[in-house]
């Protein structure tokens, strides 16, 4: 059996938050540039050169891509026959302090969520969602979101008697009510199914597909690209001042759930939507 | 960056030179302003509420919703882009009435926020959001003013190199944002 030692964990953590926080993955850049393309809204592009050019000089100066370097997620897939030699939360938790304070990114996180006057001074908790996979690695994927667009999400109880239309609707609504304060063009993803808490996951883990990838399934594919429309049919534009590109991407993930409900979850990445993953 | 040349500003300014600027006008900010964000806000107001004088001077100050990142070495400030500026909407008319004459921030606000900024008459900037390390080639110099001990949440004085700037609410009730109608008085100045 293979160990993975604490060690291992927490370096692979604090390497992916610094450059989560430095570098826009490809796929996101190239999403901007060509965004910068389509758009026609005078306002839209001013936005846009902005977030083009910031991402380039965030690499280049070594300064973060945005000020709200976020709360860390963490999207874990430990395989069935690793021995991690490690309390995995404390490693990972090690990971997060060890890349939030020495390298000025900002503390973002409050120990007491209602009472508000305490700052954990250097960024953990990281909030951990793990799955057991086959085989014997460890893969991390590290996202770090900021407050905006994590206070545009939502999490719906449809009734069976809902559809795909509805799904639009209310996706549709939220985008209109959020305006520019999640930092749109970004990505948006839809869960539904599963539970309450499990269409919020499959929302937050939407966000993480590769952009230009539709679902593997046709019918799912199809909502997406209707979602997407009707999302940059809003009018909203970058940074809510108007124009053709709200989203990159609307990204669906689905599973099975109970015959009487319809869970349906959304949440939003900023147009600096920043993850990193590795594997040990 | 623009068609539209930006109209330079620099503060300290005349409270009628701010007045003046129209929804969708391009601004080159130049000058000192101070950052506060939700937390600077609480206290300020709790401040007023027991009858102690602000920590800074607020009389014809801009205020920016912004929580930087720590500055690296040999530089002023870290990234240092808006927050939005729809959580501050209910100390607002609290900031103005002290004096502010515009915020800087991002997305938009809430009805009672531009009834405010009409009644005082002051602006609101937007900058674009998530452009932290762009923008802070424009700051040429930051300090905490107030409240250190609120880390990212301080009051700092930055000073500002033609930070880009778009009004989105003018004095007299313009916006900028699609679906809000112009307040009494103001013009529509769509995309």
């Amino acid at each position: 059996m293979r160990c993975i030692t604490e060690e291992a964990i927490s370096d692979l953590v604090r390497r992916l938050c610094v450059e989560a926080n430095l570098r826009l993955p490809d796929d996101v850049m190239a999403a901007l540039q060509q965004a910068r393309e389509t758009e026609t809204s005078p306002r839209g592009r001013w936005a846009l050169d902005q977030i083009v050019q910031n991402a380039k000089i965030a690499e280049q100066e070594g300064l973060p891509i945005c000020q709200d370097t976020g709360v860390v997620f963490c999207f874990v897939r430990l395989g069935q026959d690793a021995k991690i030699v490690a309390d995995l939360e404390s490693a990972i938790n090690d990971g997060v302090r060890a890349a939030y304070t020495p390298f000025p990114f900002r503390a973002s996180v409050l120990a007491d969520p209602l009472r508000r006057d305490s700052n954990t001074g250097d960024n953990p908790p990281a909030i951990i969602h793990m799955r057991l996979a086959e085989g014997e690695n460890l893969e991390i994927t590290v996202a770090v979101k900021g407050g905006g667009s994590e206070n545009a999400g939502a999490v719906w109880m449809l009734t069976p008697a809902a559809g795909p239309a509805d799904v639009i609707r209310i996706v549709v609504e939220r985008v209109k009510e959020q305006g520019g304060k999640w930092c749109p063009p970004g990505i948006i993803g839809v869960g539904i199914g599963g539970s309450m808490e499990r269409a919020a996951l499959l929302a937050k883990m939407a966000l993480l597909r590769p952009l230009g990838k539709p679902h593997p399934e046709p019918a799912w594919a199809e909502l997406e690209k209707s979602l997407l429309q009707a999302v940059n049919a809003t009018g909203i534009g970058p940074m809510g001042l108007g124009g053709k590109v709200t989203a990159l991407s609307v990204n669906v993930e689905y599973q099975p759930c109970h015959i009487a409900s319809m869970p349906v979850a959304v949440a939003f990445d900023c147009h600096a939507a920043r993850h990193a993953t590795g594997v040990l | 960056m623009s068609a539209d040349a930006p109209v330079e500003l620099e503060m300290p300014c005349a409270r009628e030179a701010i007045a003046a600027l129209k929804a969708g006008q391009y601004v080159a900010l130049s000058g000192q302003v101070y950052t506060a964000r939700d937390a600077a806000h609480s206290r300020l107001r709790r401040a007023v509420e027991i009858g102690e004088e602000p920590p800074v001077p607020l009389e014809g100050r801009i205020i920016y919703y912004c929580g930087p990142t720590p500055a690296p070495p040999g530089r002023p400030i870290g990234s240092c882009g808006p927050t939005s500026s729809a959580r501050m909407d209910p100390y607002l008319d609290l900031i103005l009435s002290m004096g502010v004459v515009a915020t800087i921030g991002k997305g938009n606000r809430s009805r009672q926020a531009r009834e405010a900024l009409v009644r005082h008459r002051a602006v609101y900037f937007v900058a674009v959001g998530g452009a932290g390390a762009l923008l802070s080639q424009r700051v040429v110099a930051a300090r905490v003013a107030a409240y250190e001990d609120l880390g990212p949440e301080a009051i700092y004085e930055l000073t500002f190199d033609h930070m880009p700037l778009l009004v989105a609410y003018d004095a007299v009730g313009g916006t900028i944002f699609a679906g809000e109608e112009p307040l009494l008085g103001g013009g529509k100045n769509g995309a």
